[in-house]
This record gives C-alpha cells, sequence and structure tokens, in this order.
C-alpha cells in the first residue's frame, strides 16, 4: 500500500477543528486518551461486586471493562492512522476524520455509560474507584483530541458519514481476500458468541455491547471498510457463504451452553422464516401481514405426525424426512388455498386480506378442539410432548460427546436447523437469480408493465406466495420438535414474544428488503435485543417501535442494503451516474409544438 | 421505400370498440398492419389511440370486436398477446427502474425461456444454456439499440431518451411480429427524434411490423407507409401520409373549422396580412409558428 506518496490527508488550506489546536497536538491527545482508556480497564472501577460483571479487580478486565478495551484499542489504531503509520494505512483508507472521531466516540461513550451506570445503579459517585475515574477523563480527552482533527465539512452529518474520496482498495492475492473474509467471519462470530453469551441480568454489559458495536461498526463503515468488504464478499460469493455458514456451525462448540444453544436456534428458525417472507415481501412486493400462519400450519402440521400422544394422529409417527415433506407440503396447499383467491388484489387490499387470513388459522386452530368444532388441533391446549427428532439413530433429544466437548439437546437441532437455514438460502438465490427470480422483481417494480412484458402475473405471484408458505412450513417442522409442544398463541399478527407476523415483517424491512443477510441479521438483533435488554420488561414493544422509528427515518434501505433500494432511497448519492451524458445535446432545442 | 414483397396481414383489428361506462373511447374502429410495414395512429389528445393500442394488447377487454395476430384471434390477456407476438412500450416510460439495463431486456425474454421454478433451484444445464443464450440474446440487443456499454447501470439512472430506447429493446427481446409504439418521441429533441427514426426503420429491415402512435407529424410522415387518424374514438381516415396529410377533416380535427363571424377573425386576418408582407420585404430567420 502506499504510504509516503500519500501526504496527510489535510486539504492545502488546512480546515481547522472545532477546537483550535495544532494538528499534532490533536493525535497526541487521541493516542494518549486510548492508551488511558486501555490503561484504566486493568483498574477497579468500583468497590463492589454487586455491579454486573465485577469490576473490582486490578489487573484483570471484565464486563464492561472488557468492552471499554476493545473500543480503546480501536481508537489507538485509527489514532496512529493519523501518523501514516506504514502498515495501518488500510484501516483509514481516505485519512478521514470521522472514522477516528467514531472510533473515540464508541470509548467514550461506553467509558461514560459505564460510569453512569456504577454511579446510578450503586447509588452515588461515591462507587466509582480511581479506574472509572481515569477511563471517563481518558475518553474525553480522546474525543476532545479528535475533535480538534481538521474538520470533514460544516455540518454534523460530516463528522459521522463516510467522505466521498476513499481511493480503490489495493489488490491482494486471492487468497489473501480469502483470508480477510475468514477473519471478519472470525470476528463477527466472536462479537455474536460474546452478545449472545451476556448474562441476561447484566443488562448494563449488553448496553455496553451495543454502544460499542453500533459506534465501532460505524467507524468501520465511514472508513469504507465496510464497502471494500462487501466488494470482497460478492467476488468470493461462494466461500463468504460457506465461512459464515462454518462459523454458525462452530458457534455450540464455543459457546457450549444450552441457553444459549436454544437462544441459538429459536433465532435461526425465525430468521429462515424472514428468509422465506423476504421471497414474498422483498423481492415479488407483496405485502404479507399473514405469514406466521404458514410457520404455524407447518409446526402442526409435523406436530400431528410426530407421534405425541396429545396428537390427534398419536399412532403415526413419520420419520424426519417424511415430517419435513409433511410440513413443507401442508404449507404449500394453505399457501395456495389463500393466494389464489387474494392474489388478485393489489397494495394494501392485499395485505388487509392475509392479516385476515392469519388470524384464521389461528382462531380456526383454537376452536379445532372437540367442542366448537371436531378434535383436531387439541384446541387451546395445543399438541404437547413432541418427542425428540432421530435422524439416521441419531437421537436429538440427547447430549453427545464429541471430544471434549459435549453437544447438547438444542445445540443438535442448532446444527440440523442451520442446514435448513442453508436449503433456504440457496433456494432464495438460485430462485432469485433467475428467470422466475427477475419476474418476481418486475411485478415488484411495475405490475402492467411486467404483463406486457408476457409475465403471467398471477401465475408467478402465486408461486412466490407459496414458495415462502412452503419455506416458512419447512422451518415450522423443526420449530415444533424444538419446543416440545405446538400451541395456537404464539402464531398472531403482534405479540410481544416472536414469532408474529410483524416481527417477520419488521426483521425483514429493519435488515434490508430483497437480500439474504437482512432480514437473518434483522430477525437475530430484534430477538436478542428483548432477550438480553430485560430491564426494559413492559416497554419492550416501545422500544421496539423507537428503533423502528429510527432507523426508517435514518436507513430506510434497512441496514443491509440491497444495491437497488440504497438507489431507490439516497438518489442525491447515486454510485452509479451514467458517466456520460447526451450525445452532444448542446443546441439547446427542444421540440416546438406538440 | 422499399417494402418486402410478401404483405400479409400482420395484425387485423376489426370492428374494435371499447365503452366505459357511458363513454366510448374507441368506435368500430378497424385496422390492419401487413407485414414489413410501418403504421402511424395519429389523432388529437384524447382521441382514445392509447385505449385502442390496450385494447390490441390485451390491457383492456375490448367490448365489441376482436383482434387477430397473422390469422388467429388474439385473446385478451396482456401475457397471452406478448407471447402470440406483439410487443408494446408505453406512452409514459415504464421501465423497471430498479433493475439493470441488461435485466430489463431479460425480462423482455420472459415469453420465450421456459426455465421454472425447478430447474432455477436444481441449476441443471439445461437451465444454464438457457440463462447464457437469453443473455447473449439480451446483449445483442442492447448492441442494436446502442446501449450495451451502460448494461448494469439501473434503469433509472439512464437519461430520459436511453430510457426510451431501453423500452424498445425490451419490448423487442420477446421477439415480435408487431412493435407497438406508443409515443416513442415525446420529449425527445430533433436529434434524439431523428435518432429514434433511423431506429424503427431498422426494426422495420429485421421483418418486424410497427404501429407507431405520434404527435409529431414530420416524424410520423417521414416514417410511415399508412397513417390512420384516428378522432373520437372513430377512424377518419387512413392512407398514405399524402392522403391524410391532405385530408380537410383531419385538419379540422386538428385545428378546428373556421366559421363566418367567428371572434378574432379580423385578428388573424390582421396577423396574417402582416406576416404576409414581412415574408416579403426582409428575410426573416423566424419560422412561422403553426
Amino acid at each position: 500500500m502506499t504510504t509516503t506518496a500519500k501526504t496527510t490527508p489535510t486539504t492545502p488550506d488546512t480546515p481547522r477543528g472545532l477546537i483550535p489546536l495544532p494538528q499534532s497536538a490533536a493525535r497526541v491527545l487521541i493516542a494518549l486518551g486510548a492508551i488511558g482508556t486501555i490503561g484504566s480497564t486493568y483498574m477497579s472501577w468500583t468497590w463492589t461486586s454487586d455491579f454486573p460483571g465485577d469490576l473490582t479487580y486490578y489487573g484483570s478486565p471484565a464486563g464492561l471493562q472488557i468492552l471499554d478495551l476493545v473500543a480503546g484499542v480501536l481508537t489507538l489504531f485509527y489514532a496512529l492512522t493519523r501518523w501514516n503509520i506504514r502498515g495501518l494505512n488500510w484501516l483509514n483508507p481516505a485519512g478521514a476524520t470521522a472514522p477516528v472521531f467514531l472510533a473515540a466516540a464508541s470509548a467514550f461513550t461506553v467509558s461514560w455509560f459505564s460510569a453512569l451506570a456504577i454511579a446510578i445503579d450503586l447509588g452515588g459517585l461515591v462507587n466509582l474507584d480511581p479506574g472509572a475515574y481515569l477511563a471517563a477523563v481518558a475518553s474525553l480527552i480522546a474525543i476532545l483530541g479528535a475533535l480538534a482533527l481538521p474538520s470533514p465539512g460544516n455540518t454534523a452529518k460530516a463528522w459521522v458519514s463516510k467522505p466521498d474520496n476513499i481511493p480503490p482498495a489495493g489488490k491482494l492475492p486471492a487468497w489473501g481476500e480469502r483470508l480477510v473474509i475468514t477473519a471478519a467471519t472470525a470476528v463477527g462470530l466472536i462479537t455474536f458468541a460474546y452478545g449472545i453469551g451476556v448474562d441476561p441480568d447484566a443488562s448494563e454489559t449488553f448496553i455496553g455491547f451495543l454502544l460499542l458495536v453500533v459506534f465501532g461498526s460505524w467507524a468501520l463503515l465511514a472508513a469504507g471498510l465496510v464497502e471494500r468488504f462487501s466488494v470482497l464478499n460478492a467476488r468470493h460469493k461462494g466461500f463468504a457463504t460457506s465461512m459464515a455458514f462454518l462459523a454458525a456451525a462452530i458457534f455450540p462448540f464455543v459457546e457450549n451452553n444450552e441457553h444459549n444453544a436454544n437462544l441459538g436456534v429459536n433465532i435461526l428458525v425465525v430468521a429462515t422464516v424472514a428468509l422465506g417472507l423476504n421471497i414474498v415481501v422483498g423481492l415479488t412486493g407483496l405485502l404479507d401481514l399473514g405469514y406466521v400462519a404458514f410457520l404455524g400450519v407447518g409446526a402442526y402440521a409435523a406436530a400431528l405426525v410426530s407421534g405425541s400422544e396429545f396428537s390427534r394422529f398419536s399412532g403415526i409417527q413419520f420419520p424426519f424426512w417424511a415430517a419435513m415433506l409433511t410440513g413443507m407440503a401442508a404449507s404449500l396447499i394453505f399457501g395456495v388455498l389463500i393466494g389464489a383467491p387474494t392474489l388478485r388484489l393489489r397494495g394494501d387490499y392485499l395485505a388487509i386480506v392475509t392479516l385476515g387470513f392469519g388470524e384464521i388459522f389461528r382462531i380456526t386452530v383454537n376452536n379445532l378442539d372437540g367442542t366448537s368444532g371436531p378434535n383436531i388441533t387439541n384446541g387451546p391446549n395445543g399438541i404437547s410432548m413432541i418427542p425428540d427428532l432421530e435422524i439416521f439413530g441419531f437421537n436429538l433429544g440427547s447430549s453427545h460427546t464429541i471430544g471434549s466437548v459435549t453437544i447438547g439437546r438444542f445445540a443438535n437441532y442448532l446444527l440440523l436447523m442451520l442446514i435448513i437455514t442453508a436449503i433456504v438460502v440457496l433456494v432464495f438465490n438460485r430462485a432469485a437469480d433467475s428467470r422466475i427470480g427477475r419476474s418476481w422483481i418486475a411485478i415488484r417494480e411495475d405490475e402492467t408493465a411486467a404483463t406486457a412484458m408476457g409475465i403471467n402475473g398471477f401465475r408467478v405471484k402465486l408461486i412466490a406466495f407459496a414458495l415462502g408458505a412452503s419455506l416458512a412450513g419447512l422451518a415450522g417442522t423443526v420449530s415444533a420438535h424444538v419446543g416440545y409442544s405446538v400451541n395456537p398463541a404464539p402464531y398472531q399478527f403482534a405479540g410481544s414474544v416472536p414469532p408474529n407476523s410483524a416481527f417477520l415483517l419488521a426483521a425483514v424491512v429493519l435488515g434490508g428488503m430483497g437480500t439474504v443477510g437482512g432480514p437473518i441479521l434483522g430477525a437475530t438483533l430484534l430477538y436478542l435485543l428483548p432477550e438480553k435488554l430485560s430491564f426494559l420488561k413492559e416497554y419492550q414493544l416501545f422500544a421496539f417501535g423507537l428503533a423502528l422509528v429510527i432507523l426508517m427515518r435514518f436507513r430506510p434501505e434497512g441496514i443491509i442494503a440491497n444495491r437497488r433500494r440504497q438507489l431507490e432511497f439516497h438518489e442525491t448519492e447515486q454510485a452509479d451516474i451514467p458517466e456520460q451524458s447526451l450525445p452532444d445535446t448542446t443546441v439547446g432545442v427542444t421540440k416546438a409544438g406538440a | 421505400m422499399t417494402t418486402t414483397t410478401a404483405t400479409s396481414p400482420v395484425l387485423e383489428a376489426t370492428g374494435v370498440t371499447m365503452r366505459f361506462g357511458g363513454l366510448t373511447a374507441v368506435r368500430n374502429v378497424d385496422l390492419t398492419v401487413n407485414s414489413g410495414e410501418i403504421v402511424g395512429l395519429i389523432g388529437p389528445n384524447g382521441a382514445g389511440k392509447t385505449t385502442f393500442f390496450n385494447c390490441l394488447t390485451g390491457l383492456y377487454v375490448p367490448t365489441e370486436g376482436k383482434v387477430a395476430y397473422k390469422g388467429t384471434v388474439l385473446p385478451p390477456k396482456p401475457h397471452l398477446v406478448t407471447s402470440a407476438g406483439i410487443a408494446r412500450t408505453f406512452q409514459n416510460i415504464r421501465l423497471f427502474a430498479n433493475m439493470t439495463v441488461l435485466e430489463n431486456v431479460l425480462v423482455g425474454r420472459h415469453t420465450r425461456t421456459k426455465e421454472g421454478l425447478w430447474s432455477a433451484l436444481l441449476r441443471g444445464p439445461g437451465f444454464r444454456k438457457a440463462e447464457a443464450a437469453s443473455r447473449e440474446r439480451a446483449m445483442e440487443l442492447l448492441e442494436f439499440i446502442g446501449l450495451a456499454h451502460k448494461a448494469d447501470h439501473l434503469a433509472r439512472n439512464l437519461p430520459y431518451g436511453e430510457q426510451r430506447k431501453l423500452e424498445i429493446a425490451r419490448a423487442l427481446a420477446s421477439d415480435p411480429g408487431l412493435l407497438l409504439l406508443d409515443e416513442p418521441t415525446a420529449g425527445m429533441n430533433p436529434q434524439e427524434t431523428r435518432a429514434t427514426e433511423e431506429l424503427v426503420f431498422a426494426i422495420r429491415d429485421k421483418g418486424i411490423a410497427v404501429l407507431v402512435i405520434e404527435h409529431d407529424m414530420r416524424f410520423i410522415f417521414n416514417l410511415c407507409d399508412r397513417v390512420a387518424c384516428l378522432v373520437q374514438g372513430e377512424k377518419l381516415v387512413e392512407g398514405t401520409s399524402e392522403v391524410v396529410q391532405g385530408d380537410e377533416r383531419v385538419i379540422a380535427a386538428y385545428l378546428g373549422t373556421p366559421f363566418e363571424g367567428a371572434p378574432g377573425d379580423e385578428e388573424i386576418a390582421e396577423v396574417e396580412a402582416a406576416e404576409a408582407t414581412g415574408a416579403q420585404s426582409t428575410t426573416s430567420t423566424e419560422g412561422s409558428a403553426q
């Protein structure tokens, strides 16, 4: 990488920062602040172990201190990029101010949040040990230093957004690129495992984790690294996908804890269903508000043929593959039955009708109890005691020891669910990039034009609807076995506990419509956040709504944006404006008359 | 103009009538387009030209009358009409804005390919071959239309004139025998209009008959072998450019008929007199307004 050729990124007239200080002083301040922050994490922050994470030790960081340590190291690295140190330039290719500021902000927010949380939780500043004061002061120095860096623009937005002048990435050999993807996947796995491993009672630690992740990844985004990484990903699509799945498969071995494995399975179920919904909503543009019913159909179908003694057909026990196909087929039929009459509607009308059908499913299942109707589903009691799956003599219900690691029940299901998620991802990718996928997108874009191009709109929409339904049914078959029982309650439109249709839709919209990663990330966040932020209690839905509003205001295309949608929402920042204009229309004549 | 020797009818519309409640938008229109022909359809705004197009392409189900393509009567379903071999463009551009230029054309190939969901999921050799062939054909068309270098741009980012061209390429992708163009030069400058003219001739030379709606008379009369004029839903006159241009009823439909003692007559006479003297005395550079 070029280091000597590039001079300091300041423009000739050297725009000053918000704080008038010489550049060298600013840099030194940030570095000192970062080092101070790092140092503070090795000190005691409070005297009592009552505060979650036990921050009382000298010499060994714990809980929030680890997070602050990471933030400090990040800040230090970004401070060093201001000195053009060889080998660090890749961190901040444009040598911009924004990523340094954001990195310093991550340290600042984590430190100050921790200090305030200790003071408030334990009742007073007296509970703070010198380490906490040092962290607060050092991180304040770092952020003040960052504010003294050359101002990237006149608006506050310029301080936190990606600059335009990011130089193109240097060429790496193919193995190097794969190495980068592997490393990034590993970082992602560690981050995820840490986040999911946070004690549910230690909400403070989780908030610190969120602050670090948000500001840290924001810094990487502002540095242009996220964009470079997505280019790499696109170049090695197959490799990147397999790495992601490998990381997910390693997860139960890393995080050897049944509770977390259970969380993992549920996240995967919801993510898979959200991915199925993404075919309907993201690709075909059909707003389906009753999608969770298909998950329910799959789960009930699997439960009925599982051999549970509460099942109407308790004598029947299908092998897993047959139960899977049954669940899929039941959802498929249900999807076609609902889709055939409703898909003639467009837009809001379709949304309302699907909402109605979703509720009809739940109410019907509730009433098929033998008193209000024929006894099929056992009414509100549902079907419980669903036996564990057995695949090729491998009982998923019991623990197995591989080497020194014990793989428990939920970890077994996690691995099974991972295979199913992989299948769904494959189906999504292949379907999207084909004749049928293009016709879905065409219908989303302009249905009239699409039919005029020879697309049978009804048929194509029905295929999307049926495919989405059967994928949800597939996930439902596993979820029935994971949860031991099925009952009608969770399959509603909106509720505080996932899965429900609103939750699934939010996962798709938040994560990014029309992408593979989006719904998976969206479902993960939406599932994990309420789980870890238990102090929110009854305000969960409120916080959920607030988060939605904020995200839709600042990033309407979702966290992981499809290239198309990104351009749709940020027209001023078009990535591929045609580089040439119309052929010599300099005359400026417009057609007269007409 | 050269026309191909075989002049079998490609499109035969007989007695097409379209009523919306009490309003008759198109009344008993007959129109024939022969192979190798460029036929123009003109008429004042609201004459029912686009409604007639929609009847031809199955977007509307005509109240009466039938439309036949190469001898077979077409069912009134847009996708069946397209797969039979009639492709169209729209008056207000209706591209798939958030798809790339290439994808837009690939969507146009829809009727000429068969690969369904299963083959997309299984990705057999047949699927790959069909996909590659589609892409090749689409690139050929983009080459023909002059947009191959922008294949990966989003359709929404193209300038107006190129969006019009892309719409034509997308329509051509379905390998039609008849292309319906709805105001292909609306909003274009003279150079672009000229280029479109060349393009339509090139399409005709590929053996595709063209039926075109347009308001630009110079464009229409340069281009078309035959022109039909639609006024208030009825076909007023049909024939060669000269016949239509000379027809008094057509002029009346566009400009209105003068009547005795109309208000403003005196002013018109004054202006005409002034213009006549002005034109005689100096060589005015100003073109006369219509």
